[in-house]
């Protein structure tokens, strides 16, 4: 055998999980992000009492196909004045960067991409934040104003909420005490208690910054529609818009799992180690077994035979995966897998539950202007972000130092922390009435 | 092998986008070719098992490359720079500079050949899962060993950092006075 075909024989030996994983998430999270669009459509539809898409499929279950076909054979244009090379280039980088930070995210204690690498969490927020690039690059390179305003505005927003992000998420790595992705998991089963209840003001804080950053409403002025088109990407159609936006659905699923990680216990089940709860370990079964029975329950008030058919698919489907989750429990070979299933399911259940706060925000508040997203930031966010880090500083000092139990320490920096919250914002509205009484001129629009 | 083919396609990926951002005419493209030396030099680090290196290359440089984009838009006006900025290859001092690297390059490969063990092949690379977890390291050495150093370059980042916003602020003042 020659020495190349070796090599990528070894090659291919050593690294086979990865690539089929990889393969996996570039062919699935399409797939999901889809669906993902499709549920906040109906939720959007559910929240102003209407029905939302009901045409293709059963209660429009199709829909993000046919979206997707539609997609495929739109006319794609580029426009005559633009940057050819990196008008190609940008959706592309966008995409990108946020399915390959996918790669380092734990959806369970098994279930990892690349090996479980000692900067997970690190290298999981890096190479998302370089989806940026593929923004800025795709404003500027459209040649048009709307695209490049829009593009500033996206950067003046990341350069912002960056920092708060950064500094909540600081806290809660003081508390794990390491960036390795499984050890934070662990550290919180350790603790025996989820570290959003640890440290409320760092979730809270990652929470809005997260937002912001996949400039999602109530933080989309880089694409709002009412102002600016599209933002920064009016210019684009077809195909490559369609990358833009599965690079936004996967960012928002790469920032659910990082604060399903970092605060929720990753693909712990809740209460970990309380033994009388033990039987939660089934509800996953459960759960699904109970979808599978309310669509064939529904399947009968179909208007159409084919949807009839169709629901009752969904709801033999829902069965088939109930059982796969079911049968090692009964087959001792198999229950090693166990833990496996149960922690992609919990872990996949907390980032939905991420994502459906960030859509229900999204139609609950009206946008913010531009002045006051820049005040939020950099007046109140910020500072806050500081000060928790700080607390929660002293609060692990005061444990190690004076043996104080975690959860008083913990308790007592969390007042002084939302204290500070108060002080901060009240400071900030006297300073804004003042400003606004003193000059009745409005403060200047940056971006 | 793998070891080699790697490296040496990042540092290609780096050599080559290097070049490619000094001659470019449009200075976002070459904005566009430094990201990618940038990453294709994090690639190296990571080879290395320099995980910490790689990620706050990749952070670090990105982060700055946001603001340089930033210049590029509103400071520098594309157009004008097209028509009087031009790279000549046939300016004295470039073709000097680029002789001397090129014989620097080769004296290198032609000398490494020599060194026991290695060569232009990569043969005994370490594992990277046998290496001391380096985040770790960086910081025992960076709060024990070195802390006031550490300390002095943090206090001159914040005394900068405060410099500049107050060099903004009383631009304002006058401004509005």
């Amino acid at each position: 055998m020659n020495p190349t075909a070796h090599a990528i024989l070894v090659f291919l030996q050593t690294w086979w999980v990865e690539l089929v994983c990889g393969v996996v998430i570039v062919a699935v999270v399409p797939l999901i992000a889809g669906y993902v669009v499709l549920v906040e459509r109906k939720l959007m539809a559910d929240m102003q009492a209407r029905l939302g898409p009901m045409r293709v499929g059963p209660h429009g279950l199709l829909q993000p196909i046919a979206d997707a076909v539609k997609l495929l054979i739109k006319e794609d244009i580029i426009p005559d004045q633009s940057d050819k090379l990196i008008f190609w280039l940008a959706p592309v980088i966008s995409m990108v960067a946020a399915l390959t930070s996918m790669g380092a995210i734990a959806f369970g204690p098994t279930f990892q991409v690349a090996r479980d690498i000692n900067i997970g969490i690190l290298f999981v927020l890096g190479v998302s934040s370089l989806g940026f690039l593929g923004i800025i690059l795709g404003g500027w390179a459209s040649n048009s104003h709307y695209s490049i305003i829009g593009a500033l505005r996206s950067t003046a927003q990341l350069v912002s909420y960056e920092t708060a992000a950064g500094l909540a998420i600081v806290s809660a790595l003081l508390l794990s005490g390491t960036l390795r992705i499984s050890a934070i998991v662990e550290a919180q089963q350790q603790a025996g208690v989820w570290f959003i209840f640890l440290a409320p003001v760092a979730a809270f804080i990652y929470l809005v910054a997260s937002i912001a950053e996949t400039n999602r409403a109530p933080f989309d002025l880089p694409e709002a529609e009412s102002e600016l088109v599209a933002g920064y990407m009016t210019e684009y159609s077809g195909f490559r818009w369609a990358l833009y936006f599965l690079g936004e659905y996967a960012n928002m699923i790469v920032v659910g799992s990082v604060a399903t990680t970092l605060f929720l216990g990753g693909w712990l089940r809740p209460f970990p180690n309380v033994h009388w709860l033990a039987w939660l370990d089934w509800l996953p079964a459960l759960i699904i077994a109970l979808i599978g029975v309310y669509s064939i329950h529904r399947a009968g008030k179909q208007p159409v035979k084919v949807q009839t058919g169709f629901m009752w698919a969904v709801g033999l489907a829902c069965f088939a995966v109930a059982v796969i989750f079911a049968v090692p429990w009964f087959v001792a070979p198999l229950k090693v897998i166990i833990p496996g299933l149960n922690g992609a399911f919990w872990f996949l259940l907390k980032v939905s539950a991420y994502i459906y706060v960030f859509m229900w925000l999204r139609f609950t508040l009206p946008r913010y202007r531009f002045d006051q997203l820049m005040h939020l930031g950099w007046y109140i966010l910020i500072p806050l972000a500081i000060v928790n880090v700080f607390s929660v500083g002293i609060a692990m000092l005061l444990e190690t130092e004076f043996g104080v139990t975690r959860w008083l320490a913990l308790l007592l920096t969390t007042i002084v922390t939302l204290a500070a919250a108060i002080l901060l914002v009240r400071w900030h509205d006297k300073r804004t009435e003042s400003a606004s009484s003193a000059s009745l001129a409005p403060e200047s629009y940056a971006g | 092998m793998l070891d080699s083919v790697l490296f040496y396609f990042f540092g290609g990926v780096a050599v080559v986008g290097a070049a490619l951002m000094v001659t470019s005419r449009n200075a976002i493209h070459s904005a566009v070719f430094l990201i990618t030396t940038l990453l294709a030099t994090a690639g190296i680090f990571l080879q290395l098992g320099a995980e910490f290196l790689f990620i706050a290359q990749v952070i670090l440089y990105v982060g700055g490359i946001m603001v340089l984009f930033i210049f590029v838009i509103m400071l520098v006006r594309l157009d004008v720079a097209l028509h009087h900025i031009r790279f000549r290859m046939k300016s004295l001092v470039v073709m000097t500079v680029f002789g001397v690297l090129a014989a620097e390059a080769g004296a290198i490969i032609y000398y490494a050949r020599a060194l026991p063990g290695q060569g232009l092949f990569i043969q005994n690379m370490a594992p990277a899962d046998k290496l001391a977890p380096n985040s770790e390291k960086l910081a025992e050495s960076l709060f024990n060993s070195y802390l006031l150093p550490f300390e002095i370059a943090s206090v001159l980042l914040l005394v900068a950092m405060v410099g500049a916003v107050v060099m903004a602020k009383s631009k304002n003042r006058t401004e509005e006075s």
